[in-house]
């Protein structure tokens, strides 16, 4: 892991946005990116999207991963993802989302500037080799 | 098994780099980010402690450039076992400040996995008072594993946020080892959290961490047992003032003792036998002995925060007015001047190390019984002293 040298330790924010309760999905996913040696910042339950742009902007976070299981995703994420923006913090954020999402809204959310959709049933080791693969270089 | 070799393997490659950028020259890109912190930009501030916490490149540039503007924040470390409600207070106070007006950075230190390197850190999810609210500064750090780093990436993180401009800094530590004592002992005022109903909480404070509080806090203090809590602790902190004679006593000792500066593990000195105390205390005559104050808090409800505020305001006053702060933060410089050359030598160590071909190498020799470990380090350490030695005998001469 660590032959190529000296690497950067990746700094995750796991995010509850909304009103829904269901956080299991979010502490497995924040467990596994523990495990694989990930520093995970867990936002907790109910967070409005400025705490989550807050909390992203602050813990400099190379991968925000929201976690969305209420259907609101499509209002819930353009306002997470504007708030970046003005932070200057969208453009190397990589910014995932887990949940139930219709596949008409993935592809709109990737619009936005979402890298990637995770639906229910994806296998952990696929969701941390793509984070792998794709954190942001700096500098 | 793999996991723990695979850490300490990271944990070389780091300090070997360290070593190679031991450089204070602050680098050209980073003028610019240095000048974005000191203008206010939160990302600039956020990424300078990312910096700080990863030891990059050019880091110690930083750093240094940064000291010039640092000194007007009171620091306030918050520390005690897990679960006696140091982030839900940590986020009261963070809103009582904002309330009269002063901006707060707040850091809240997590343990790490020493298997993966990985964490999860949760402090985050108390800071309900302050949403949206970008004048409080909230980062979440790790423990990364390094000797002496976290507590020296800590004090880095919080100098990035006093000259960011922050009025009041805030530590949030869980008070269970010497690497936590440490970081939390880079703060100007130390609060401890007790819980009540735990008599053993409070046996377990006399083994360190009682001598750094200024102020003992029993939070959840509607909860049975609180009153008890409160008088043991006022107890404890009468006895130990009883036991000083006048002197600087325990927590003279451990603040800002002569005993404090000659290694760091000789900080925690122990309960001081009649009479040697008292003697070895000159520095400390003439000046009024802060007591420590003893309060009890309910974080849930932000009752007692004022009071706990003020508590912090007047041991801040005490700081300044009797040349205490002056001390304390002499102490702290030593201790990090102290902190880095010991890190340094210690990365040129490591070089010499891979050099003879790795640690494991090295071990591998010892079990085959070509070698003992005293043997080895001396062989490693020897030239860095006659390199020493020589270079005085150029002074001398």
């Amino acid at each position: 892991m660590s032959a190529e040298g000296r690497e950067r330790t990746v700094r995750c924010l796991v995010a509850k946005v909304g009103l829904d309760g269901h956080d299991r999905g979010a502490h497995v996913i924040a467990r596994a990116f523990r495990d694989a040696g990930f520093e995970v910042v867990y936002s907790g339950l109910h967070r409005a999207p400025e705490e989550i742009v807050q909390a992203a902007v602050q813990e400099d976070v190379d991968v925000l991963g929201i976690s969305i299981l209420s259907g609101a995703h499509n209002t819930l994420v353009p306002k997470v993802i504007e708030g970046l923006k003005e932070y200057d913090a969208f453009e190397d954020t990589l910014i995932l989302v887990g949940g139930i999402i219709p596949e008409d809204d993935v592809a709109e959310l990737k619009e936005l500037g979402v890298a990637e959709v995770f639906g229910p049933g994806t296998p952990m080791a696929e969701t941390i080799e793509f984070v792998r693969n794709n954190v942001p270089e700096r500098e | 098994m793999e996991g723990p070799d695979a850490n300490e393997e990271a944990g070389s490659t780091r300090a070997g780099a360290d070593a190679s950028d031991r450089t204070v020259e602050l680098r050209d890109g980073d003028a610019e980010l240095l000048e974005d912190l000191l203008s206010g930009d939160h990302r600039a501030l956020a990424r300078v402690i990312t910096r700080i916490e990863e030891r990059e490149p050019g880091y110690r540039g930083l750093v240094s450039a940064l000291y010039d503007h640092t000194g007007d924040a009171d620091v306030i470390g918050v520390t005690g076992a897990p679960g006696a409600g140091k982030s839900t207070l940590v986020d009261k106070l963070a809103a009582a400040y904002r309330d009269r007006g002063d901006t707060v950075g707040v850091v809240a230190v997590d343990p790490s996995s020493p298997y993966t390197g990985g964490a999860v850190l949760g402090d985050r999810i108390r800071m309900a008072s302050n949403v949206g609210d970008m004048d409080v500064f909230f980062r979440s750090m790790s423990a990364r594993g390094q000797l002496g780093g976290l507590s020296m990436a800590t004090a880095d993180a919080v100098k990035a946020l006093d000259a960011f401009g922050k009025d009041v800094v805030l530590i949030e530590t869980v008070g269970a080892g010497q690497s936590e004592v440490d970081v939390v002992r880079t703060a100007d005022t130390v609060a401890v959290l007790v819980q009540p109903g735990s008599g053993d909480d409070v046996q377990t404070l006399k083994a360190g961490i009682l001598e750094i509080g200024d102020v003992f806090v029993v939070n959840k203090a509607d909860m049975d047992g609180a009153e008890r809590a409160l008088a043991e602790l006022e107890e404890m902190v009468h006895r130990r003032e009883g036991s000083d004679a006048g002197g600087g006593g325990h927590h003279g000792a451990g603040h800002h003792g002569a005993a404090a500066l000659d290694a760091p593990g000789a900080a925690h000195v122990p309960e001081p036998s009649d009479g040697v105390d008292g003697t070895d205390t000159a520095d400390d005559t003439g000046q009024s002995e802060w007591t420590p104050e003893v309060l009890g808090t309910v974080a849930k409800t932000g009752q007692g925060v004022d009071e706990l505020i003020a508590a912090f305001d007047a041991h801040a006053t005490h700081l300044r007015e009797s040349g205490e702060l002056t001390r304390t933060r002499r102490r702290r410089y030593a201790e990090e001047i102290r902190t880095l050359v010991r890190a340094d030598v210690g990365a040129l160590a490591s070089e010499a190390i891979e050099r003879r071909g790795g640690i494991d190498a090295l071990a591998d020799r010892v079990s085959r019984r070509e070698a003992n470990p005293y043997g080895l380090a001396a062989e490693l350490v020897d030239p860095i002293a006659t390199c020493l030695e020589d270079l005085d005998g150029r002074d001398d001469g």
